[in-house]
């Protein structure tokens, strides 16, 4: 039915890393350990878009994600220091376990098989060209693409990045005499 | 090439452990992370639905519809980025005041 290629070999790699650093983060005590195996599942999603054909968005991913966002949490791990001691990991624990396995099965059962389980049009992608990472740049600045959401994306980005300087920063001396 | 369902199901794999890491841990950092899980199986789906469902008309003169599963990953790695930004200033700010990262002891606003 389904020929172990290499292509479907790399799917399981990374579908196992994917996973396997998941359950790494929402599992370990330590913290920072978490924080790597969120490097190692971000790692995973990435070797899934180069199967998807989409290599730039995995060059992004590592970049952007292990590069700058779990870096970025490694930081706030480091500088939040008593949280790598606490003694209670979860609250709600088999609730949240029950209710997170009762999702997957109502996913897979009620969504996933019955609707892409058995239909032949989703076996293999419909066309064998794909567009490239060049398309990508045209299509995000030209006119009839999206060159809207791009500006309105890079404005979100300005005002993320000003908003968390100004809520995260100290009071400085001045406004402490005030 | 593997089918489209598979990749549906490591999605909602994925998009399930980390519904369990938002409403299970303690820590708001972790919870942090387990909102950055669901936002990568959602990036797996719209990269897998827009590599398996897109028809291209003309190979040398593309459309912008053709990438729009590519597009939209995209944009969402700008809001992931910039929703972490926010989220782990406002945390450090608040472990700042309060010596607490656990998000039900920062209670003051509860009526």
């Amino acid at each position: 039915m389904i020929q172990f290629d290499f292509s479907t070999i790399a799917f399981f790699v990374f579908a196992v890393l994917t996973l396997g650093g998941a359950l790494g983060v929402v599992t370990n005590r330590n913290l920072f350990r978490g924080t790597i195996w969120l490097m190692v599942s971000l790692f995973g999603v990435a070797g899934l878009y180069v199967l998807l054909s989409a290599p730039f968005l995995a060059a992004v991913q590592v970049l952007v994600y292990i590069g700058a966002i779990a870096i970025l949490f490694t930081f706030a791990v480091m500088l939040t220091r008593s949280l790598t001691r606490l003694n209670v990991r979860y609250t709600r624990l088999w609730p949240s376990a029950l209710g997170a396995v009762l999702l997957f099965a109502m996913l897979v059962i009620g969504v996933i098989w019955p609707v892409f389980g058995g239909n032949e049009l989703y076996n293999q992608p419909i066309s064998d060209v794909v567009r490239t990472t060049t398309d990508l740049g045209v299509a995000l600045v030209s006119g009839e693409g999206y060159v809207l959401p791009f500006e309105v994306a890079s404005i979100l980005l300005t005002g993320a990045m000003i908003g968390a300087i100004v809520i995260a920063r100290d009071a400085d001396e001045e406004e402490m005499e005030q | 090439m593997v089918p489209l369902s598979w990749y549906l199901i490591v999605s909602a794999a994925l998009f399930s452990i980390g519904v369990f890491g938002v409403l299970s841990r303690r820590n708001g950092v972790a919870v942090l992370m387990g909102i950055e899980l669901m936002l990568n199986a959602v990036n797996i789906n719209l990269v897998a639905f827009w590599r398996y469902n897109t028809t291209i008309a003309s190979v040398t003169e593309p459309v912008p519809s053709e990438l729009s599963g590519m597009v939209f990953a995209a944009f969402m790695f700008v809001v992931a980025a910039a929703e972490v930004a926010v989220g782990l200033a406002i945390i450090i700010t608040v472990y700042r005041n309060w010596r607490s990262v656990i998000p039900e002891e920062t209670d003051t606003l509860r009526g």
